[in-house]
């Protein structure tokens, strides 16, 4: 406490009110955490609506999040395990595959989610404010219940194959932060790309299949040679997905450096999909 | 200053409107590219839209203020910008307070949900805290009268409900200042009045309103000072009643002025006005005062009526007739009348009323017209304006009470 502090001046007496001053756009933009933190109940409130509302859609509800990836690893076991023989890393095919389709699918699922979350809420966005971010931030977050849903499957799958995670499983959480950046940052880009011109929804498909096959799900990165490792970590879920791999298996050796490569290019997606999201933010109520 | 709540400094909101389609398709930008991708993109003829033009005036605490105007005036871009939904041009505003926005009813329900999650829903999105819904949730639910269906997922709901339901969480928002655009205009008249006295109880608690609305009488019994936005800018910025006659004149002038669309050289009698016989400078159809009242209605008949009828009528905002007088024509030429009438006293209370005149030429009636302007009665409301809804009289009574027995004292 200063000297000075001792006399409160009025204005400190009034400052108890928050005082909102609405200005022009500016050309710098800072970051919003405090403003989202602020509005940390109506993100829950948007959360708590999209898993309510998909669970009520859908007749398999729950088990949607299960059959998705397990159709998928059943699939992806036949052809390219069994018919192709791709290497999986001494692990099963099935623990191979759901690893990374545990993330792989909770990424694909967020961008889907957060792609379309500008226009499907523009009543909303034209009639109130709140921080716009708290609706890709929702669409992202809304994911991780049938993330959930999907990983209970796996440690099944990894009981029937007498997989023991190790002590490596402790830093699954670091991983699925990283996974959850990454959807965050593309998904902002996607929302904002989406809210200026429409048909981003329908290019995000091929987006998607592309980046499938471009991320180390249905083959391991050590297929990839090893003086373009660094290219393929620029790709973020490369990362993401060895590190689900080995955090749950422990097989093999820690990708720490993919997974440096990986962190870095997600905090640049991040953090410019969070200056692209507000440019497109000031003029969004005027378009949508 | 210091005691404004809202302060707005030369807002200004510019809008661009061109050829340019409202949203863009990334394949037309691709296809622009590719067909010229050494052509700097030309910039189109885009015209400029000022939808709001330096705006500036101040709220103070606990003020009930009403925004009047045209249609795309640009009140409800005023509001917006104050609600933080679109951002101004130029200019700024400073919001003292925890700002609640009410620019549509059933803001943030979804379908799919039951009532009671829309409930919960739209309340956060309207800025309660959770704690807070759930405090109020039994009195939301009994506001809207529709305890039985709150399990019922919305989408079963009639739209009444939908309404009532979503007023109900609006209305029992607690901001300091609330933000409401034309929300009442829609539901039942019964349902309306009780969200109007649920929006006066609001404003007696001390919270600061700012309010749009097209129906004058709202304003009239809700806001003490009105704000006339036109064409983007303030016109006139001063007491309600003031205000509205004011707007009112102006519009009805430019009615009258208007061509008629019903053709009147077609029907057998015209209708041409009316107007209070008042003193220059005082306005012809607001009437202010409990004495007596003159006014005339001036008519053209086409045609000759030798025997016939000539009648009046007054009906009040509902409908409801008020006065109803007949008056015989006897040996009329072909021409234009002016039919003067007075009344020792009009003792209606405070709002708006409308005229019904009509011709009976021994036949048949021969036309029968709503007159333009309507008739502002804006003498001070006598009864409490809470009770707005009681009553149609305006009238000063005496009151004496005198005790005339004393009650025997309740055995102790």
């Amino acid at each position: 406490m200063s000297e000075t502090s001792a006399i409160v001046p009025e204005s400190a007496l009034l400052s108890e009110v928050p005082v909102l001053r609405i200005v022009p756009p500016g050309r710098w933009w800072i970051l919003p955490f405090g403003e989202l933190w602020e509005y940390r109940e109506l993100v829950y409130f948007l959360v708590w609506r999209d898993i309510k509302v998909r669970y009520k859609q859908t007749a398999v509800g729950a088990a949607w999040a299960v059959l998705q990836p397990l159709l998928t690893m059943a699939v992806f076991s036949l052809f390219f395990g069994r018919l192709a023989h791709i290497p999986s890393e001494g692990l099963p095919y099935a623990v191979f595959y759901y690893t990374a389709l545990l993330p792989w699918m909770y990424f694909a699922a967020s961008l889907q989610n957060a792609t379309v979350t500008i226009v499907e809420n523009q009543r909303l966005i034209t009639k109130v404010y709140f921080p716009r971010l708290a609706l890709p931030l929702s669409a992202v977050l809304s994911g991780l219940v049938d993330f959930g849903i999907s990983f209970l499957m796996l440690l099944v799958i990894m009981v029937y194959y007498g997989i023991r995670p190790g002590i490596t499983m402790l830093l699954l959480p670091a991983f699925l932060l990283l996974a959850v950046l990454t959807a965050l940052g593309v998904g902002l880009w996607l929302a904002a790309l989406n809210a200026i011109y429409r048909d981003v929804r329908y290019v995000l498909p091929f987006l998607v299949q592309f980046w499938l096959f471009a991320s180390p799900i249905a083959y391991p990165t050590s297929l990839v040679p090893e003086k373009w490792r660094w290219l393929y970590g620029l790709n973020p879920l490369a990362g993401v997905i060895e590190g689900f791999r080995w955090s749950l298996t422990g097989h093999g050796d820690p990708p720490s450096r993919l997974i440096l490569i990986s962190s870095a290019t997600v905090l640049l997606i991040l953090l410019s999909g969070i200056a692209y999201f507000q440019k497109m933010e000031t003029t969004i109520a005027d378009v949508v | 200053m210091t005691d404004s709540v809202i302060s707005v400094q030369g807002i200004s909101k510019r809008y661009r409107v061109g050829e340019r389609e409202r949203y863009l398709a990334l394949r037309d930008v691709i296809a622009r590219a590719m067909a010229a991708p050494f052509r700097k993109r030309q910039s189109r003829e885009e015209s400029i839209l000022w939808a709001l033009r330096d705006v500036s005036f101040e709220i103070k605490e606990g003020e009930v203020v009403g925004l009047i105007g045209r249609n795309g005036a640009g009140k409800s871009t005023l509001l917006k910008v104050l609600a933080r939904i679109t951002k101004p041009s130029q200019g700024w505003a400073e919001v003292r307070g925890r700002v609640g926005s009410l620019l549509e009813v059933g803001t943030g329900f979804h379908p799919e949900l039951t009532g009671r999650e829309n409930v919960f829903l739209s309340g956060a999105v309207l800025g309660m805290k959770k704690v807070e819904i759930r405090k109020k949730f039994d009195e939301i639910v009994a506001f809207a009268e529709v305890e039985r269906f709150l399990d019922t997922p919305l989408k079963h709901y009639s739209s009444g409900m939908q309404m009532r339901l979503a007023f109900a969480v609006a209305a029992h928002l607690e901001p300091e200042i609330l933000l409401v655009d034309e929300v009442l205009a829609v539901g039942d008249t019964e349902f309306q009045k009780k969200c109007l006295g649920k929006m006066s109880e609001v404003s007696q608690g001390g919270r600061t309103i700012l309010f749009v609305s097209h129906q004058m009488s709202q304003i009239r019994r809700l806001c003490e000072r009105a704000i006339w936005i036109d064409h983007g800018s303030v016109k006139m910025n001063a007491d309600a009643l003031g205000v509205i006659s004011a707007y009112e004149t102006i519009v009805a002038r430019q009615v009258l002025e208007a061509p008629s669309k019903n053709g009147s050289v077609s029907r057998d009698v015209a209708f041409m006005g009316w107007e209070l016989l008042v003193e220059d400078g005082q306005s012809k159809h607001v009437l202010d005062h409990f004495g007596p009242v003159s006014f005339r209605i001036l008519i053209r008949l086409p045609k000759p009526i030798p025997k016939g009828l000539y009648n009046i009528l007054l009906v009040d905002d509902q409908g409801r007739i008020m006065w109803h007088a007949n008056f015989e024509l006897s040996s009329m030429e072909a021409g234009t009348f002016e039919c003067r009438h007075r009344l020792p006293t009009l003792p209606l209370k405070p709002g708006a009323y409308r005229w019904k005149a009509g011709v009976y030429d021994g036949h048949r009636w021969t036309d029968s017209w709503w007159a333009v302007p309507e008739l502002v009665i804006g003498t001070k409301p006598i009864t409490n304006t809470a009770d707005e809804f009681q009553g149609t009289l305006n009238l000063p009574c005496e009151t004496e009470i005198r005790e005339l027995e004393k009650a025997s004292k309740p055995a102790p």
